[in-house]
Order: structure tokens, then C-alpha cells, then sequence
């Protein structure tokens, strides 16, 4: 899968929480998109991600 | 002094501040109490995966209303999706349009800007946009139902002022939403100086976040436009060519 223009491999299944965590990423803070769709938070559990997905993870940063 | 009404709030402060190039992202929380505004702008970016750094919404009061920006978008629909994207956040739904195509002086694209507003507001979203400070655009963004419109002073960060006085003058005069000048503001003198001349509100942020102190800017910011303000309410004193003597011209002792 591509998270954040970066190619990630995983050996084993892996949902949007456990790719959270794996990325030491506080989920409250954040914006999962998958595949160019925002992904609603109630959905990181359940979400399986596949080899083929793009996921772009947004959040706030400084700016005028 | 009157409270100052945007998106269906009230605010104390007509000062609202961005986030970006402070040194250091303690001096944001310093600056934001010393302005004591209530309204301040973020941006929205791919999480850095290499350095998960403090998020900068550790160093914003929570009772502040945020204000993203679309910064990075080129056109309307890129405008549109980072407006989803804020509003997915769960940090309210205002919005302030920036869709820039243009690199050298960071123009906003007026006409791309209409149309993200036009789609953002049917949407619900309490939207704010950026522009040159044209007033058929501004007139059209009425229409369109914005919360605001926020016309530029000079090119965003370069502290060059106000060089745009004459036509935010007709859009202060022309416009009955809120009028915020945006951008370029780099002294006090500045915010104070639109808040005369009857701008609703200034939108600050290179200004506090590269001074050598911008604790102490953002107070002199926000007394600036306290001054402005009330120098406005108060209505300036006609000019003349020549002088008017505020002494009677009698000789000291001899009439």
C-alpha cells in the first residue's frame, strides 16, 4: 500500500487503527483518506487495507 | 467597544492570527494570550511520517474557534476536498478559501475562489475568503453568502504593508458582510491604519511570528487595533491644505 506517497509492506492484514499505531500516530488528531475518500473515524477498526490502497493521512499544521 | 460578529459568533477581538514560521511552537500559546484574539488560522498537510512532532492543536487555547485554511490548493476542487478534510478534524466547519496558483507573489486566484465558495457554502460550511481586493468579487462572494471576505494588503509574509489602500477602501465602503485585510500586514501601524479606515478586522501572522519578540508584537497588535477601532468609531477630524491654528492667533499679550 502507498501511506502518504510512501510504499509500506505488510506481512500479515492490517486495519487502519493497527496501521495508526504502527505509525505512532494519535488518531483524534488526524484525517485518514483511502483511496481519495475521507475515511469516517468510526471506521479505523473495521477497515482492512489491501496492497493496492492509498491512503493519505492529513493533519493541522502552522499557516496563515 | 462592539463585539465584533462573524460566522454567527461574537468575538472581543477584531485581531485574528495565524500559526505558521513561529520559531518555535511554545511562542505560538504565548502570542495567542498577549493578541487576545479569537479566531486563528491553521493549514492543513500530509502528516510528516519520518518526525511525528507535537501537534500544533497542543498549543492553541481550546476555546479559540479555528479557522483552517486551503493553502496549497491550485484551484476550486483542491480547495473543496481540503475543506472536507478540516472539516472530518471535528474542529468545527469555518473555512478560509486560499487557492493559489501563482508562486512568485502568492495572488489568489479570485475566480477559482468564487466558485470553492459558492459549492462550500451550499454545503454548510461558514466560509472566508482570500482575495485581491477586487469589488465585483466581492460583491459576487455576497451573494454566494460568505461570512467574510478578506482582502489582501500586499503579498502573503512579506511585511510590505498596506499597498493596497485605495481599493480596500471601496471594499470596505461597498461590502456590508465583514471585511478582514489579510496578508502583508507587517506593523502595528498597519492593522491600525484599516482598522481607521473602517476594515472590520485584520487577519495577522508573519508580522508576530518573525519579530524578535512575538509575545510582546502580538500585544502591540492587539492595542493597534483597539485604537484603529475606536479611532474609527470615533470619526477623524476633516484635512486641510493649510494650517487651522488650535491656539487663538492673538499675540501673546496684544490683540
Amino acid at each position: 500500500m502507498v501511506v502518504n506517497g510512501k510504499k509500506l509492506h505488510f506481512e500479515t492484514q492490517i486495519s487502519v487503527v493497527e496501521l495508526l499505531v504502527h505509525l505512532n500516530l494519535n488518531d483524534t488528531r488526524i484525517v485518514v483518506e483511502l483511496n481519495k475518500k475521507i475515511l469516517p473515524k468510526t471506521q479505523f477498526t473495521n477497515t482492512i487495507l489491501t496492497d493496492s490502497d492509498e491512503i493519505e493521512i492529513v493533519g493541522f499544521v502552522g499557516g496563515g | 467597544m462592539s463585539d465584533f460578529i462573524l460566522g454567527g459568533k461574537k468575538f472581543k477581538s477584531r485581531l485574528l492570527i495565524g500559526t505558521g514560521k513561529f520559531p518555535q511552537k511554545e511562542t505560538i500559546t504565548k502570542a495567542i494570550k498577549s493578541s487576545e484574539s479569537g479566531i486563528i488560522t491553521l493549514a492543513l498537510r500530509r502528516v510528516d511520517l519520518q518526525s511525528v512532532e507535537e501537534n500544533i492543536l497542543s498549543y492553541i487555547p481550546d476555546d479559540m474557534t479555528l479557522l483552517p485554511n486551503t493553502s496549497g490548493a491550485r484551484n476550486a476542487t483542491e480547495a473543496i476536498r481540503i475543506a472536507h478534510l478540516s472539516e472530518a478534524m471535528g474542529c468545527g466547519n469555518w473555512i478560509k478559501i486560499e487557492v493559489i496558483s501563482d508562486q512568485k507573489y502568492l495572488l489568489p486566484d479570485n475566480e477559482e475562489t468564487l466558485k470553492a465558495t459558492r459549492i462550500l457554502v451550499k454545503e454548510g460550511f461558514v466560509v472566508l475568503p482570500y482575495i485581491s481586493p477586487d469589488l465585483m468579487t466581492a460583491k459576487k462572494l455576497v451573494d454566494a453568502g460568505a461570512a467574510a471576505v478578506m482582502p489582501l494588503g500586499s503579498p502573503i509574509g512579506s511585511n510590505r504593508g498596506i499597498r493596497t489602500k485605495e481599493l480596500s477602501q471601496i471594499i470596505i465602503n461597498e461590502i456590508d458582510i465583514p471585511v478582514i485585510i489579510d496578508a502583508g500586514i507587517g506593523a502595528p501601524s498597519d492593522a491600525a491604519m484599516v482598522m481607521e479606515m473602517g476594515a472590520d478586522a485584520v487577519l495577522v501572522n508573519t508580522a508576530i511570528a518573525s519579530a524578535e519578540n512575538p509575545d510582546k508584537m502580538a500585544e502591540a497588535f492587539k492595542l493597534a487595533v483597539q485604537a484603529g477601532r475606536i479611532a474609527f468609531i470615533s470619526k477623524l477630524g476633516a484635512k486641510s491644505k493649510f494650517a487651522n491654528p488650535s491656539s487663538p492667533l492673538t499675540g501673546f499679550l496684544n490683540s
